[in-house]
């Protein structure tokens, strides 16, 4: 395929532009509620437009409902890490640990976020208003730390043999050989594993509000589907969307900067 | 001079399903203080196992070693180790590197004297100006140049080189030998050098142990290599022994080395498969 100037540019608009044009012939042909383009820009534009506004609890500017869900993905997801960190660097160095672990995980890791909600409510039910919460935090962080858990062990798997020598010719402490070799070994491994926890995170915010009520960009979706406003559920997609994208793409360059390393 | 390291009745023995695979076996060798001592042997003949277990990082299945009046038991680091590989932990600075040794070792000393320690022992090994670089900035003989260093610099009782220059062209080769006898001969540490390279034998060593073909490796034959010291390579090819020593060696490798030397041998040694040795020399 030949590159020309600008392609890095026109070939991505030409993308959009394809969806677009897919989404108005749904809209003409077989999809009659669902909202037009130029209907859903016009309804968004307040929202976009102002994207701070406060007017009312659950009628708010598109990027103080992100802002919301972002903070409340950022304390789901650092429990995450931290449960799941240490997690996988005891898989990774216990066979034994593993042996007793690993079958319950691998059965735990499938489990929906929409089903750990439910149970994440009951478990904080004495907590009163800060019940949807903490539900919330709880779903988020035992759905998000998977890929934490298995890639920091795969990482502690894969340390060379050679780095391990060198901690035991030295006769490192147990605390020096974790900090000086055994966790920058396996750092490359453990930004995989938090790129991939931040994503599914992410993911389980959405579910996470709607369920709960919550203000951020999930409940809000939820909300204007009940109020019958379709074009804000396509508002909230894409910008949860290219949140999560944005999101991602940080967390690459960090992880990039431990590659070199 | 007395007995400073004694190697006496060594084996390592893995048990396998099919009966115990036996790699090396009543390996029984005395090295005096300062001495330089090379094993040389075919590859897979055990020579690696020996230092391993001497280095602490491979188990004694049966017999011990006495380093300096006492028992040897686990790793540590009284004994500096040169790996074939650098190993070199590719996150910190070659000085970091030889940094985390030091720190080990010399723990009472203040700052100043370990940063002291450590940029001694890099320059003295040619990376006076490198020494903030990290691994992968350097070349594959400066980075063995590090891993050089940082035996030296623990100030060990005991050397221990694993095919150092292995994996080195040989231009580069020949300077890292000189490097190396260099340090020996001013730091005065006795040393267990393992390699397959005959000529590198006969420069750096006082004697040559031979090593007869595994399984169930075990001293062949000991040569001593009587060159004077200080040595430098031009002088010591261009002796009247050397060529005579060369042959000697090269000879018992490719013909006396498949002999075993004691027959009273009942043991029936499974062969193990060059991939299932936990470290093949």
């Amino acid at each position: 395929m030949k590159s020309f100037k600008f392609d890095w540019l026109v070939l991505p608009l030409i993308g959009v532009a394809v969806v677009l044009l897919l989404w108005q012939a749904s809209c003409a042909t077989w999809a009659k509620d669902l909202p037009t383009p130029a209907k859903t820009w016009e309804i968004s534009k307040p929202y976009i437009m102002e994207p701070f506004a406060k007017r009312g609890e659950m009628d708010q500017g598109i990027l103080r409902f992100t802002w919301y869900s972002l903070i409340l993905v950022a304390k789901g997801y650092f429990l995450a890490l931290v449960i799941g960190t240490p997690i996988g660097f005891f898989l990774g160095l216990s066979k034994t640990f593993t042996k007793a672990f690993d079958p319950i995980i691998q059965v735990l890791r499938p489990v929906s976020p929409l089903a750990w909600l439910p149970l994440g409510l009951v478990l904080f039910m004495g907590a009163g208003k800060n019940a949807s919460e903490l539900g919330a935090l709880f779903t988020i962080a035992i759905c998000s730390m998977w890929p934490t858990v298995l890639n920091t062990a795969v990482g502690v798997r894969a340390i060379p043999q050679d780095y391990l020598n060198v901690a035991k010719v030295l006769k490192l402490s147990r605390t020096k050989t974790l900090f000086k070799v055994l966790i920058p070994a396996s750092l490359p491994y453990m930004f995989t594993g938090f790129r991939l926890s931040l994503g599914i995170a992410w993911l389980v915010i959405v579910a996470a509000e709607m369920l709960t009520g919550r203000p951020g960009v999930g409940g809000f979706l939820w909300q204007e589907y009940n109020a019958l406003i379709y074009e804000h559920i396509i508002l909230c997609i894409v910008t949860i969307g290219v949140v999560g994208f944005i999101l991602d793409r940080l967390m690459s360059l960090v992880e990039k900067k431990f590659k070199t390393a | 001079m007395s007995t400073y390291v004694e190697l006496s009745k060594l084996a390592k023995i893995y048990p396998t399903p099919k009966g115990n695979a036996v790699i090396v076996r009543d390996f029984n060798l005395k090295i005096q203080q300062g001495e330089f001592i090379t094993l040389i042997g075919h590859s897979g003949c055990g020579k690696s196992t020996v230092l391993s277990m001497l280095a602490g990082l491979s188990d004694i299945s049966e017999g011990g070693i006495i380093l300096a009046g006492r028992e040897l038991s686990g790793a540590g680091p009284d004994r500096g180790v040169v790996f074939q590989s650098p190993s070199l932990l590719p996150w910190m600075t070659a000085y970091e590197n030889v940094m985390l040794g030091v720190e080990q070792v010399f723990f009472t000393a203040s700052k100043a004297e370990r940063a002291e320690i450590v940029e001694y022992y890099l320059t003295v090994v040619g990376l006076g100006d490198s020494m903030h670089k990290k691994p992968a900035e350097l070349s594959q003989g400066m980075r063995q140049r590090v891993g050089i260093a940082r035996a030296f610099a623990l100030k060990p009782k005991m050397l221990l080189l694993d095919e150092p220059f292995g994996m080195l062209d040989s231009l580069t080769r020949y300077e890292l030998q000189q490097v190396l006898i260099e340090l020996w001969r001013k730091n005065k540490i006795t040393a267990l050098m393992v390699t397959h390279d005959v000529d590198e034998a006969l420069f750096l060593s006082d004697r040559i142990v031979c090593m007869t073909d595994g399984p169930a490796a075990e001293v062949g034959e000991i040569m001593t290599v009587n060159f004077p010291r200080p040595r430098e390579r031009k002088a010591v090819m261009e002796h009247p022994d050397y060529y005579q020593l060369r042959e000697q060696l090269i000879e018992f490798l490719e013909v006396r080395a498949h002999r075993k030397p004691s027959s009273a041998a009942p043991l029936k040694p499974i062969v193990p498969s060059e991939k299932n040795l936990i470290n093949p020399a």
